[in-house]
């Protein structure tokens, strides 16, 4: 359909003699979810990182019509700079206009206005998933393409993951997400894929 | 030009707040020339100096992407930076600035040390300013090649010290000749045609080798 | 244009590889066989010792058609690179496989070759001559590649670095070579330049030919076997390699 955001077809992947998944399709419009479930090595991460452009299936395409974002199982975020500068750095790749001032309010709206001049090192784990949650803030990007986004977070987090889904997707975004625990707050409208059964 | 800028400043960030990581190629580079005059003794040709800029060279490339690819900064890189050619340049030139220039500056105290002349030092100087950026280009190729193995190291110098060939001939035939007083025009142009070359095709080829690290 | 198609989508399945080829070793093996036989013998004890270098310029009829050859797999191997990067045809990449170590076989007895020549006639074993040179380092760009290959644990991801190199190799090459030949024009030549380049006796030329040719075919037969048992081991397993197994 024309107002698709990210359009996969019949595609494959596969480690050596083992398929993971093979003639998977998927769509996603403005405000869709979708939740992948399944077992560890079932191929949920090697099919957020085909929809994300990293990994090239071995057969059937993938349309992305959008910008995308991936939040994958490494953050993404160097340990020797602050978390306004890792921020800085995402945006100034993707080219997105994220000033100083959008950034100072993400990373106070995910909890990390206080250590947001401290080298990421030093923070905990919690708090580098917590400055991975802010990039969702800062980014203009309608498509998010998230793995396990719910690792080494508190309640707190939890809460906050399943609230930036919901604004996002009122907002005309849309979320492809891997999971092996339930999301939250798991809204109207989440369609949910398993792979590996 | 946004995005070389973007990848320059941060990893130039980057290596200053880690200051002994940045500072490992020259100080090497030092060592190695101390060693080599304790080991063979004073009046040696220019052209060792370039060996051991070489050496430096590989040893500080070999690691460029690594910290990168732990982190999964590279990952984001390919994914956002659209065309990945001005950041893989701007990471690069980040890299050299602290590796292959620094080398170049300090190369007249090693001149010195080991050949016990100044004849020829500012030829010297200007064959590693054009010659270093060439062989960072090229080793980056060899960095991008293994940083799927998530090990480097002698398997990096193994893969680009054929590549490094055609510089190090430039290269030291030029300093060499330079400290005899023979002319050097013909070295340098082809030491400017191998950075001129290597920074068309280089990009490109690390590029594709990045993007086939991150396949799963 | 349509044969050209077909025969493109017939080599690159290996079953129809594996199937077909199997004539084509025995063949090539047989053929290469002889004709390094004849070429040999011919040169070894019928050719006349040569005016400056005496007997032991028969040591070139195994010399030159290996350092031929070394470079032909590497340039097949950057082509099979090319096809496996683009059109990601598995069977460029077992080509790929299976050449590498050959291609350093082959290069490693040029270079042997070549210093049991130069001892009688250049007085010493190693020279800072060009091809010499850069014979050694194509060496090194074969070990690279089987080097690459076994230090990147996914077979897949390896199969795309190994052909990303052959290609930045193949590119190198002519560079490699041309500077290496400027440095040792400038340096040292090599105190004799005869039996290389410049004419050589039709006497000498022929039983060359003979055995250039059967190293090329003797070469392509052990790379053919090699890449069926490459295809054996990655088909193991599936239906037309079993019932293939029963039938032979």
């Amino acid at each position: 359909m024309e107002d698709d955001l990210l359009v996969a077809e019949n595609i494959r992947c596969a480690v050596g003699d083992r398929v993971l998944f093979d003639e998977l399709s998927l769509s996603l419009q403005p405000g869709e979810l979708v939740e992948i479930r399944g077992p560890n090595g079932s191929g949920k991460s090697t099919l957020l990182r085909c929809l994300v452009g990293l990994h090239e299936p071995d057969a059937g395409e993938i349309h992305r019509t959008v910008d995308s974002l991936y939040v994958g199982h490494r953050s993404g975020i160097c340990g020797r700079l602050t978390p306004i500068e890792n921020l800085r750095w995402l945006a100034g790749i993707a080219g997105s206009n994220a000033d100083d001032v959008s950034i100072r309010a993400a990373l106070g709206h995910v909890g990390l206005g206080d250590a947001r001049h401290d080298v990421c090192d030093s923070l905990s784990a919690g708090q580098q998933r917590r400055l991975t949650l802010a990039r969702l803030l800062v980014s203009p990007a309608p498509l998010w393409i998230l793995d396990e986004p719910l690792t080494a977070l508190d309640d707190d987090g939890r809460d906050l993951v399943g609230d930036l889904l919901t604004r996002h997707r009122t907002t005309g975004g849309a979320a492809v997400c891997a999971t092996h625990q339930a999301l939250p707050t798991v809204p109207a409208g989440t369609h949910a894929l398993t792979l590996g059964s | 030009m946004r995005l070389f800028f973007t990848q320059f400043r941060r990893d130039l960030l980057v290596a200053v707040r880690s200051r002994s990581d940045a500072a490992n190629p020259l100080a090497f580079f030092v060592l190695a020339t101390v060693l080599l005059g304790l080991g063979a003794g004073a009046e040696l040709a220019p052209g060792v100096i370039w060996v051991l800029a070489l050496f430096a060279n590989v040893l500080a490339v070999e690691g460029v992407f690594r910290r990168d690819d732990d982190d999964g900064t590279l990952e984001q890189l390919l994914i956002h930076a659209q065309p990945l050619f001005p950041a893989v340049m701007g990471k690069l030139a980040a890299h050299w600035a602290l590796s292959g220039l620094p080398v170049a500056v300090l190369s007249p105290v090693a001149a010195i040390m080991l050949t016990g002349s100044t004849t020829g030092v500012g030829v010297l100087v200007l064959t590693l300013c054009i010659g270093t950026p060439a062989l960072t280009l090229l080793g980056a190729i060899g960095s991008a090649l293994t940083v799927a193995t998530g090990r480097g190291g002698l398997l990096v110098a193994v893969l680009v010290l054929p590549f490094y060939v055609p510089v190090l001939i430039f290269g030291a035939s030029a300093s060499t000749a330079a400290m005899l007083g023979d002319p050097v025009a013909f070295q340098l142009l082809a030491l400017a045609a191998l950075l001129a070359a290597s920074l068309t095709a280089a990009p490109f080829a690390v590029g594709k080798a990045l993007a086939i690290s991150q396949e799963y | 244009m349509g044969w050209i198609k077909t025969t493109f989508h017939k080599t690159g399945s290996p079953r129809w590889f594996f199937t077909g080829a199997r004539p084509w070793v025995v063949g090539l093996y047989v053929f290469g066989a002889l004709l390094i036989v004849v070429g040999s013998t011919w040169g070894l004890g019928f050719v006349p010792p040569e005016r400056l270098q005496g007997n032991s310029v028969r040591i070139l009829f195994i010399h030159a058609p290996a350092a031929h050859l070394a470079e032909a797999i590497y340039v097949s191997i950057a082509i099979a690179g090319f096809v496996f990067l683009v059109w990601r045809m598995k069977m460029a990449d077992m080509l790929i496989q299976a050449a590498a170590p050959i291609g350093f076989v082959v290069t490693v007895l040029a270079l042997a070759t070549g210093i049991i020549w130069g001892i009688p006639t250049w007085g010493t074993g190693w020279v800072w001559d060009a091809r010499t040179v850069s014979t050694l380092l194509l060496a090194f760009l074969f070990f690279g590649l089987v080097a690459l290959r076994q230090a990147i644990g996914r077979e897949d991801r390896a199969s795309r670095a190994v052909a990303l190199l052959a290609l930045v190799g193949v590119i190198n090459i002519p560079i490699i070579k041309y500077s290496v030949e400027w440095f040792t024009t400038l340096h040292q030549p090599p105190s004799i330049v005869i039996g290389e380049k410049p004419a050589i006796a039709p006497v000498f030329l022929i039983p060359l030919a003979v055995n250039v040719v059967g190293f090329y075919c003797f070469v392509a037969g052990v790379v053919i076997a090699a890449l069926r048992a490459r295809i054996a081991e990655r088909e193991a397993g599936t239906q037309w390699l079993r019932d293939w197994m029963s039938k032979s």
